[in-house]
């Protein structure tokens, strides 16, 4: 039994043309190379994620701004943040023992305990599965819902896309629609982030008369107020930001839960 | 004295991006600010020194059957890192620099540095010439950024060197210095003046000039 030192050894004295070479070579710096990548990314996920959050706040912060005279309402009211409540998305009701600010979304959508399984028919967004519970942020004033900001995601076209959805107090009127993660295309489908497309959202309606959800992204020119012109060369980010929210406005996202609000108010 | 040739004659005597005219793609991209060009030609440098120094080390180990895939997995797994460590450290920047951090993989300057000189030369001078040709294309990238930036917003590093007319200034920000075109220009200017004062840069003309016989007239 040669020691391992010799052996490696007879390897790297064998002709570079050698096939065992070959392939031990390319075993080699394969595995090296994925073993620094995979190191270098567990390491930096931490502080990548909390630039991520902070960025994600500021976001937020950012959209809060766009909406007109939240802001005066938010001074009226008293506060300086959105309220955080919990709702869960099966009972469609607020969920309540649990602290919002402990909750953590992801986490909890990766926890069989925490979450369920969408049936492949319904998770048109391409999540696979979904948390029980979503925290919801929102504002109100004198027990009455101002505006209701639901965080929504789903597969673009290369990344996932993680949005605010903000809506005004009839729950049927859109207030701002801002991307605040994404990874797709920059120059095509990365351009949903642009204040451009961002500003086609506000006024847009989600649900028609018989309340049907019928908010759609179109290809070419948006005709109703229920259509907002998809970006060209983009179909599939275009059709991701659709399916994110026919999801999320539907029976396995938020619908429950607004259904409850029109009927029983806050 | 001799190893130090390795670094000083890729600055400008035989500089990749004016002479050889390689990396061009990312140049034109990242130089809209001379933060962006900064962040690009450490990113660019560090991966050149650092893939040189790797595959000058193993180059007696490189079948040359797949010598080339060799090469670019190393090269890329060291992006990815530095990438990885930008997301980290300089998240702006980062997300300004987007995909041309990524694209280093695929700039020509890395892999011709590894294929025309780490594969053949012992570790020392292969991480020097890396550092040479790295510090050459900085050098060229933070000039144009410097012009396009001072030209386009009338800043250096985001600080106000001529005051534009929306702060109350006289300098009216030249528009095109913003789009990639005008990188062309500059970068073509800057080869021109380089090549009319190292006249021995310039080369000879692949066909020459022929005046046309001509016409017979009626």
């Amino acid at each position: 039994m040669a020691s391992p030192i010799a052996a490696w050894r007879r390897f790297l004295a064998r002709p570079n043309g050698d096939r065992v070479k070959t392939l031990g070579i390319a075993f080699l710096v394969a595995f090296c190379a994925a073993l620094l990548v995979s190191t270098a990314s567990v390491l930096l996920k931490p502080r990548q994620q909390a630039h991520i959050e902070a960025a994600r706040q500021a976001q937020l912060d950012r959209m809060l701004d766009t909406l007109p005279g939240l802001r005066d309402l938010m001074l009226e009211a008293g506060v300086d943040a959105l309220q955080t409540r919990l709702v869960n998305l099966e009972t469609g009701s607020f969920a309540t023992g649990i602290d919002p600010a402990t909750f953590d979304p992801r986490a909890a959508a990766q926890d069989p305990a925490t979450s369920i399984d969408l049936p492949p028919e319904a998770d048109i967004a391409g999540l696979k599965r979904r948390a029980t519970l979503a925290p919801v942020y929102l504002l109100e004033s004198d027990g009455e819902l101002k505006v209701i900001v639901l965080p929504v995601e789903g597969a673009g076209y290369q990344s996932t896309i993680r949005a605010y959805l903000a809506l005004e107090a009839d729950l049927n009127t859109i207030a701002a629609l801002t991307i605040y993660e994404q990874g797709d295309t920059p120059g095509l489908g990365a351009r949903i982030t642009e204040p451009a497309w961002a500003a086609l959202w506000p006024g847009k309606q989600i649900a028609d008369e018989t309340g049907e959800v019928v908010i759609s992204v179109v290809r070419g020119q948006a005709t109703t107020p229920y259509e907002v012109d998809g970006i060209a060369g983009a179909t599939r980010t275009s059709n991701g930001v659709h399916n994110m929210l026919r999801f999320w406005l539907g029976p396995y996202g938020y619908g429950p839960f607004l259904e409850t609000l029109k009927a029983e108010g806050l | 004295m001799s190893l130090l040739r390795h670094v000083t004659a890729p600055l400008i005597a035989n500089n990749p991006v004016t002479l050889q005219i390689l990396g061009i793609c990312s140049a034109l991209a990242v130089t809209t600010s001379l933060a962006t060009a900064l962040t690009m030609s450490i990113a660019l440098t560090a991966v050149l020194c650092a893939s040189a120094a790797i595959i000058s080390a193993i180059r007696n180990h490189i079948p040359a059957s797949i010598r080339l895939i060799v090469q670019i997995t190393i090269v890329a797994a060291l992006v990815v890192v530095i990438d990885e460590f930008l997301k980290a450290y300089a998240f702006e920047i980062s997300g300004r620099l987007s995909i041309f951090v990524g694209l280093i993989v695929t700039n020509c300057l890395v892999l011709g540095r590894a294929e025309g000189f780490a594969m053949h030369n012992p570790v020392l001078p292969s991480v020097l010439d890396g550092l040479g040709n790295g510090l050459g294309y900085s050098l060229i990238l933070l000039v144009v950024g410097a012009i396009r930036e001072l030209l386009g917003a009338g800043t250096l590093f985001g600080q106000s060197v001529l005051r534009t007319t929306a702060e109350g200034g006289w300098f009216e920000p030249l528009g095109l210095m913003a789009l990639a075109p005008s990188a062309f220009i500059i970068l073509g200017l800057l080869v021109w003046a380089i090549r009319s004062w190292w006249t021995v840069q310039n080369e000879a003309p692949d066909f020459a000039l022929r005046t046309a016989p001509e016409a017979p007239r009626q």
